[in-house]
């Protein structure tokens, strides 16, 4: 039910605009995360997106993954 | 390969994870529950369970809306999917969950108007390309979900959309987690927080629990190596004789969380006491819509009365596997009589509930 994932912002106009992931667009509100802009991650939820990807934490915690391949 | 999905299921990583849990976990049987029902998918799908050495229990807890819903919740949208005119729109699990007497699934094979919404937003576009009707949302969900019905709500105030409305049953994770502590029958060592809850509310939320109850929390990510590092974050905090609040999940999740949402949330919703299914009442545990809001509250616009739960069935054990008391194994009914074409409990019902999630990958 909390099920959501992240997708990358491809279009957005005001309120509503599209993310993208896969290959598959689909479209969303951006009420809840206002700020974001083309090209930033966003996780989405109910037709929403409900927060922004911190994208170089992410690099971070899988270069720390990487590290641990050759352990 | 699917961006920021597929790099955090790698398998090399995984091993030393699981050898790391080995290498430090021997002291002691480990209790750890994964509150969110989207974790114990990820657990049951990857086989965690099994990679994990023998002492390290984890157990499912009631983070699935869908699962703690009251029965008589059903039993009121069956009422109102009844009434002329009305059109009931609501996320699919919900249409096969058992009322007293019926489901929505029944009545929608009966005739009734009653449609599948991935969003509340959803629902919004149908009051406005259906002005003769009546739209009513079944607002269900945690703290992920409710500032999206807030936010749809927000809208059609703003908008004067009149013939839309939301039957709310939302439910806050804090409360239900400190009520499973107190609980004498319950056995637990640890959490496993649910990752996108917090990322609305923040990790915050959860510091009285190692504070009163001295148990660790650990909100992680949904993916294989996130939840393998959250177990090993835990088993590092029990080792050192520690307990707080741990953020595997930094990537999505912060301390104040989404401060917008919140207060989208706190604008429409206020705190009462709420019916979790099989658990009971639980003191501010529960979001309904607020006075400001009233005119789109369901609850007022058609005059309900909640009524009591009457027993699910007379074997059901869903509340006790709700509390990770027991698996879904311990039900005589478990892929028996209750399948997920046939559930009994609302556990086998959402692609999320224990009972469902251990049907499909327990290969019964």
């Amino acid at each position: 039910m909390c099920l959501a994932i992240p997708m990358m912002v491809v279009k957005k106009d005001g309120s509503s605009g599209f993310v993208e992931a896969g290959g598959v667009e689909y479209k969303v509100n951006f009420d809840l995360v206002p700020d974001v802009g083309i090209g930033d991650y966003v996780i989405v939820h109910a037709g929403f997106a409900i927060k922004k990807l911190d994208q170089n934490d992410a690099d971070e915690t899988l270069r720390l993954f990487k590290e641990m391949e050759n352990l | 390969m699917i961006k920021y999905i597929d790099e955090f299921r790698n398998k090399k990583a995984a091993g030393y994870l699981i050898n790391e849990i080995n290498k430090y976990s021997q002291i002691k049987n480990i209790n750890i529950m994964e509150v969110c029902g989207g974790h114990t998918l990820t657990i049951m799908k990857y086989g965690l369970k099994e990679l994990l050495p023998e002492n390290i229990n984890l157990l499912s807890g009631p983070g699935c809306p869908v699962c703690v819903t009251p029965q008589s919740y059903i039993d009121e949208a069956v009422a109102l999917s009844k009434k002329k005119g009305v059109i009931i729109t609501s996320f699919g699990d919900m249409l096969r969950v058992p009322g007293t007497k019926s489901s929505l699934l029944n009545e929608k094979s009966g005739g009734a108007d009653i449609r599948i919404c991935l969003s509340s937003m959803d629902a919004i576009n149908i009051a406005g390309y259906n002005p003769d009707n009546d739209i009513v949302f079944l607002g269900i969900g945690f703290e992920t979900t409710a500032p999206t019905i807030a936010s749809s709500i927000q809208f059609a105030k703003k908008n004067k959309i009149n013939n839309y409305s939301v039957l709310t049953s939302l439910k806050t994770m804090p409360e239900a987690m400190e009520s499973l502590l107190k609980d004498d029958k319950v056995n637990i060592d640890a959490f496993i927080c649910p990752g996108h809850v917090s990322a609305i509310t923040g990790t915050g939320i959860y510091a009285d629990i190692p504070c009163k109850y001295k148990k660790p929390c650990v909100v992680s990510g949904f993916e294989p190596t996130d939840m393998l590092e959250a177990v090993l974050m835990i088993v590092n905090q029990i080792n050192n004789n520690t307990a707080f609040v741990e953020n595997q999940y930094s990537r999505v999740v912060d301390n104040e969380g989404n401060i917008i949402a919140k207060n989208i949330l706190n604008d429409v919703f206020e705190p009462y006491d709420a019916k979790w299914r099989g658990i009971g009442i639980i003191k501010n545990s529960g979001l309904k819509i607020n006075k400001k809001y009233e005119e789109y509250d369901a609850v007022k616009k058609y005059s309900i009365n909640i009524k009591k739960d009457n027993n699910i069935g007379t074997q059901c054990i869903c509340g006790n596997i709700l509390k990770g008391i027991n698996k879904p194994d311990d039900c005589k009914m478990f892929a028996k009589s209750c399948t997920p074409l046939n559930p009994i409990g609302a556990c086998m019902v959402s692609t999320e509930g224990t009972c469902n999630v251990y049907y499909k990958y327990k290969k019964v």
